[in-house]
């Protein structure tokens, strides 16, 4: 029964790395840059849903839709004023830019909400705080529960959106040839501002869903699950949609796991072993494709 | 006739390399001209700056008789150009069906379906297989691809970067048969080759291109007959 509890937590955690590892990777296949601020998105959001919460009243749900129309916006203001300008120069420039950004919101909520951590009601209070099963031997709590929902809805959503969808398609064009896709008669900038704005509002709902199950939240909130997101969308194969899931579920149980069973110090460096081990096996990650060139 | 595609003292540098050095060209309505030179010489560099991914320091490209040197490149397809770029560039992890879609980003709704039946009519081969991925495709079929989703855009100018390359000599007969049907059913064609010889044989006039200069231009005919292009491109 502590296994399925750990394993239902570890579920949980990986969904939420899931989710933020889905916006690392839409955003790497199309822009083929590492957004090392959307680590601090995640941040914003749980920040801009706390103070809807407690400073304006609004009921949870609400202050979730507030925190992902914030997060958007920002996402693609981010990319207009800090990532375009760059585009066509090298990836170097790109990548330190993105490692400013995220030192930037950072400091920005350091000023505005202080270092001290703010205590994160969770979205789901009006649950309840857990329900009991097989005579309270095992405790589930509704934040686990609802995250592991919440992930599969993304996964289903963002697979019907990139194949079904116009949008979604030129999504997917641009990301395979960003020239061939403008040939096309495809607007690169505005669909990659798109893909900003779509990874930034995951971002907005993996932070409030973090933060409902683990309440602390400062300033440097975003940032280990941003790598472990980040390592979890390299994991799954960077550019893939199923990828980034299945690397952020695995990423999330071998944490636990590792956690529970063999040392709790020793979590962290659990998983990224199991990365060095997977990325030297398979160089693409578990669902990576290779793509091959024919003439 | 009219003319179709103007293109008048074109400049293109990468960097420091100045690639094109001041070509001027034009397509009237119903041919196929072909600018034809050796690897390198910027034919390619030439169709890219009229679809807009590059752009001209000097000049001006006219279609249709307004200018598009600062148009992007998105926008230059609603216009009328569709480029088969070389290589192909169709989307691999895409299936067929998918790529053809993405030629008719711009297209009207209603003209969709009409389009590809044409596309369909034109490359049966195609339809055999709507749901195959395109990067499982053979290179001739990738070649047909790339043509029939850059006719998904009803163009009035096609521009082709060399569709034989790489493919077996039955292969371009067939693409190059293909290419002057088109021709016949009404599209204008621009066609950059390495192949002089086939590309001559259905061009109506030709450009010889050498290292970012117009040398030579005349009817197919004139050029596939002068001692100069037999001697540098049709092996003497």
């Amino acid at each position: 029964m502590i296994f399925l509890s750990n394993l239902i937590n570890g579920l949980s955690l990986g969904s939420v790395y899931a989710i933020i590892a889905l916006g690392y990777s839409m955003v790497y296949g199309i822009s083929k840059m590492l957004n090392f601020a959307h680590g601090d998105v995640i941040m914003v959001g749980a920040y801009i849903s706390f103070c809807g919460t407690a400073y304006l009243g609004l009921p949870a749900w609400l202050a979730l839709i507030l925190a992902i129309v914030v997060c958007t916006a920002l996402g693609m203001v981010i990319e207009g004023l800090a990532y375009r300008p760059l585009r066509g120069t090298g990836s170097l420039a790109v990548l330190i830019t993105a490692i400013g950004v995220s030192y930037f919101l950072q400091n920005a909520a350091l000023i505005i909400w202080g270092s001290a951590p703010k205590v994160f009601s969770s979205l789901f209070e009006g649950f309840g705080s857990s329900i009991s099963l097989f005579d309270g031997e095992l405790t589930v709590t509704w934040e686990a529960i609802f995250t592991l929902i919440a992930a599969i809805l993304v996964m289903i959503g963002m697979t019907l959106f990139t194949s079904r969808t116009k949008a979604g398609k030129a999504m997917r064009a641009v990301s395979e040839d960003n020239g061939a896709a403008q040939l096309m008669g495809i607007n690169v900038n505005t669909t990659i501002s798109m893909t900003f704005a779509i990874g930034s509002a995951l971002a907005a709902v993996a932070g409030v869903l973090l933060c409902s199950s683990y309440p602390a939240l400062m300033p440097t909130t975003g940032a280990m699950p941003g790598i472990k997101a980040f390592t979890a969308a390299v994991f799954g194969g960077i550019g893939s949609i199923p990828g980034a899931m299945l690397g952020g579920i695995l990423i999330g149980v071998i944490e636990i796991l590792g956690r529970a069973y063999i040392s709790s110090e020793l979590s962290d460096a659990i998983v990224f072993g199991v990365l060095i081990i997977v990325l030297l096996v398979k160089p693409t990650g578990l669902l990576g494709k290779k793509m091959t060139e024919k003439v | 006739m009219g003319t179709v595609l103007t293109v008048r003292d074109i400049n293109v540098y990468y960097g420091a390399i100045h690639a094109i050095k001041g070509i001027s060209f034009d397509v009237n309505r119903g041919e196929i001209v072909t600018l034809i030179g050796a690897n390198g010489a910027g034919k390619s560099t030439t169709l890219h700056t009229v679809s807009g991914l590059l752009r001209s320091k000097t000049g001006d490209i006219e279609f249709l008789e307004s200018s598009i040197a600062r148009t992007p490149a998105h926008k230059i397809v609603s216009l009328g150009i569709s480029h088969v770029p070389e290589g192909r560039r169709i989307f691999q992890g895409m299936t067929v069906e998918e790529n053809l879609q993405m030629g008719a980003f711009v297209t009207k709704p209603d003209r969709i379906a009409n389009n590809l039946e044409y596309v369909y009519e034109q490359f049966p081969r195609l339809k055999e297989r709507t749901k195959q991925i395109a990067g499982t495709l053979s290179g001739g079929e990738q070649q047909m691809l790339a043509m029939g989703r850059a006719l998904m855009s009803d163009p009035r100018l096609l521009m082709l970067d060399e569709p034989s390359m790489g493919l077996a000599p039955i292969l371009v007969d067939q693409i190059f048969e293909i290419i002057q049907n088109l021709n016949k059913a009404g599209t204008t064609i621009l066609l950059v080759e390495q192949n002089a010889q086939m590309a001559l044989s259905v061009a109506d006039r030709a450009y010889v291109i050498e290292t970012g200069r117009i040398t030579l231009s005349g009817t197919g005919k004139e050029l596939a007959q002068s001692d100069e292009v037999r001697k540098a491109y049709l092996g003497g």
